[in-house]
C-alpha cells in the first residue's frame, strides 16, 4: 500500500554530523559493500574498471565550501542518503505498492518483486536518494540496514547501519527519533539539528547537525605567550648567562 | 530531466487519442457509414493504445506493468492506468454500438467524453504534481495537456466531419489558440520560476545557508550517475529557443492557418489531417522541451 502510516511507533533515523564529517567515503565503501550482498538484488556497477564508471550508490558524500560573509571559506563535507522522511514524496507516487513506509520503525523500503522501474518515485525525491539499479532495473534505497539493526546474528555491537558501524570519526549516528531520551534525539536538540529543504514538505526524519562556528585565525588565541624572562633555578642560571653573552 | 521519446511519444499521441475519442462522445457530426464509423474508431484507439504501449518501454521491468492499476488512491501514475483503461473500454462499447447499431448513444458518449478528459488530466498531474520540479508544479500543466489533447483530436475529427464546415473551422482554429495561449503562460511562468516557488537553493540543501554562501566544491564521484541523467540533462536546452519556435510554427501556426483557410475559403476539410500531422511534429518538439527545459531540485546538490 503506498498510503503514508498516520504515524509510527518507532522513527527509526540518523543524525549526521557535519562537524565532524572528515570526508573519507568509508560509510560510502560501507554501504557499497553491506547492500551489495545484503537486501534485494545486489548494487551493480556498469564499466567498473573502464573509464567511465558507474553504478548505483545509496549514499554519497559531497564536498561544500561555505563562505561566511566576515570570515574565510570553510570546507563542509556533506554526507547524503534516504532521509526516511514522515511524508515521503516517493510512496504516495508509487503506482505498484513497490514503495512504502513501515508503520513499525517508519522505515521507507522497497520491495523490488513490485517495483517496474519508472523512476516517478526518483523524480518526487528532492534529495537525490533513489537510483535506479542499471543492472536489476529495479529502484533502490538506503534501507536503513533492516538486515543488520534487527539481526540477532550479529555481535550487539554490530546492529547499526553500515555507514554508523564504519565512521572512523563518529560523523553518524543511528538511533529512535521517537523517543525523545535517545542520543539522536538529544543530540539534535543541543546542536540544533536541521531539516534539509524544509520548504518541500517531506518531514524528514533524518537530522544534520550544523558545523559548530569557526575560530577565525586573526582572533584565535596565541597558543604560546612568549617566554620573557625565566625565574631561577639552571633555566634561570642559563637564560642569566646567555643574556650576558 | 532526461526527454525519453517513449514518454514524449505517450503523452502526445495517447493526448491526441483520448482527445478524438472525446469529440466522437461529444457527438460531433460524422459520415453514418458503419466503415467509417470503425475507422475512425479504430485510429482513436490506436493513438491511445500505441501512446500507453509506448509509455511501458522506459520501464525497467514492462511485464510487471498491471501492478500499475493497484495503487489509484494515491498514485496519479496508478490513476492514469485505471482511466485510460476503463476510458478504452467505455469507447469500445461506444464504437460497437456505433459501427454495429449505427446508433451513437448521447449518455454513452458524455460519459466517454469526461472519462478521456480524465485521463488526459491525470497523465499531466503525474508531472504537475512533482514540487522537486518546479516549472512543472502549477495548474497550467494540466490545462496545457487537456487543451492539447482536445485540440489535436478535434483536428483529426474535423478532418471527416459532415457539419457546417465554418463552424468547425472557427472551433478548431479558435481552440489551437487557446491551448497556445496556455502554454505560452506555462512558458512565461517556467521561465521566471527557477526554484523560487518554494525558495530552495543550495544553502536549503545543505542546511548550510545561514552560516554563508554556500557552493559545490566537489561532487560524490567523477563521473556520472543516476541522478545527474536522469535530472540533470543539459543538452536538450542548447537548441530551446529554436525549439520553441519550430513547436509553435508546426504545432499552432500551421495548423490554425489551415483550419482557417477551411472555414473561410471553404477548402475540403480532409486538408486538416495535413494540419493534425504538423500539430502532433510540432508537440513533439514543445513535449521535449517540457522535459528538457525542467529543473530538478537533485541538482542543486550537483
Amino acid at each position: 500500500m503506498t498510503a503514508l502510516p498516520t504515524s509510527t511507533n518507532k522513527k527509526l533515523g540518523l543524525v549526521i554530523d557535519l562537524d565532524v564529517c572528515v570526508g573519507c567515503h568509508a560509510c560510502v565503501v560501507n554501504c557499497k559493500e553491506w547492500n551489495t550482498g545484503g537486501y534485494g538484488a545486489p548494487l551493480s556497477d556498469e564499466d567498473p574498471y573502464g573509464g567511465n564508471p558507474t553504478g548505483a550508490w545509496l549514499n554519497r558524500i559531497h564536498t561544500f565550501e561555505v563562505t561566511p560573509e566576515d570570515a574565510p571559506a570553510s570546507i563542509v563535507h556533506f554526507p547524503k542518503s534516504c532521509l526516511h522522511c514522515d511524508d515521503a514524496p516517493c510512496v504516495t507516487v508509487c503506482p505498484t505498492g513497490a514503495s512504502y513506509k513501515r508503520s513499525e520503525d517508519g522505515i521507507v523500503l522497497v520491495d523490488e518483486d513490485k517495483c517496474i522501474g519508472c523512476g516517478l518515485c526518483a523524480w518526487s525525491c528532492p534529495y537525490g536518494a533513489r537510483e535506479m539499479d542499471p543492472v536489476e532495473q529495479v529502484m533502490k534505497k538506503c534501507t536503513l540496514c533492516v538486515d543488520r539493526i534487527y539481526n540477532e546474528n550479529l555481535e550487539e555491537i554490530d546492529r547499526t547501519p553500515a555507514c554508523v558501524r564504519t565512521c572512523p570519526a563518529n560523523a553518524r549516528h543511528f538511533g529512535d527519533f521517537a523517543d525523545p531520551n535517545s542520543d539522536v534525539s538529544i543530540m539534535t536538540r543541543e546542536r540544533g539539528g536541521i531539516d534539509l529543504m524544509p520548504e518541500m514538505g517531506t518531514n524528514p526524519v533524518n537530522k544534520y547537525l550544523p558545523p559548530r562556528p569557526k575560530v577565525r585565525p586573526d582572533q584565535a588565541p596565541a597558543l604560546t605567550a612568549p617566554v620573557v624572562k625565566a625565574e631561577g633555578g639552571l633555566l634561570g642560571w642559563v637564560d642569566k648567562m646567555l643574556e650576558a653573552l | 530531466m532526461h526527454p525519453a521519446v517513449s514518454v514524449i511519444f505517450f503523452t502526445v499521441m495517447s493526448g491526441a487519442g483520448f482527445g478524438l475519442m472525446a469529440m466522437l462522445g461529444l457527438g460531433l457530426p460524422l459520415p453514418a457509414e458503419p466503415v467509417f464509423a470503425f475507422m475512425i474508431c479504430v485510429v482513436a484507439a490506436g493513438l491511445a493504445v500505441a501512446g500507453l504501449i509506448s509509455s511501458t518501454f522506459h520501464l525497467g521491468h514492462p511485464e510487471r506493468a498491471w501492478r500499475a492499476f493497484s495503487q489509484w488512491r494515491s498514485s496519479w501514475l496508478s490513476r492514469e492506468g485505471v482511466l485510460s483503461v476503463v476510458t478504452l473500454l467505455v469507447f469500445a462499447l461506444y464504437g460497437a454500438n456505433w459501427v454495429f447499431n449505427g446508433e451513437r448513444h448521447l449518455v454513452l458518449g458524455l460519459v466517454l467524453a469526461a472519462l478521456a478528459l480524465l485521463t488526459i488530466f491525470a497523465t499531466a498531474m503525474i508531472y504537475a504534481q512533482l514540487k522537486t520540479v518546479p516549472s512543472w508544479n502549477t495548474w497550467l500543466t494540466p490545462l496545457c495537456y487537456v487543451a492539447f489533447g482536445l485540440a489535436s483530436g478535434l483536428l483529426l475529427a474535423t478532418a471527416f466531419t459532415t457539419g457546417n464546415k465554418e463552424a468547425l473551422g472557427k472551433v478548431t482554429a479558435g481552440l489551437i489558440i487557446l491551448a497556445w495561449c496556455a502554454k505560452y503562460m506555462w512558458w512565461k511562468r517556467a521561465d521566471n520560476v527557477g526554484f523560487s516557488d518554494t525558495n530552495s537553493d543550495v544553502g536549503t540543501a545543505t542546511g548550510l545557508g545561514t552560516i554563508g554562501s554556500v557552493k559545490l566544491l566537489e561532487r560524490p564521484h567523477t563521473g556520472e550517475n543516476y541522478l545527474t541523467k536522469e535530472m540533470i540533462h543539459q543538452i536538450g536546452r542548447k537548441h530551446a529557443q529554436k525549439l520553441r519556435m519550430i513547436s509553435k510554427v508546426l504545432g499552432g501556426l500551421v495548423p490554425a492557418i489551415i483550419a482557417a483557410l477551411v472555414w473561410i475559403t471553404g477548402a475540403p476539410t480532409i486538408l486538416l489531417v495535413l494540419a493534425f500531422l504538423s500539430m502532433v511534429a510540432g508537440l513533439f518538439a514543445e513535449r521535449w522541451l517540457f522535459f528538457a527545459e525542467a529543473k530538478h531540485a537533485v541538482s542543486l546538490y550537483y
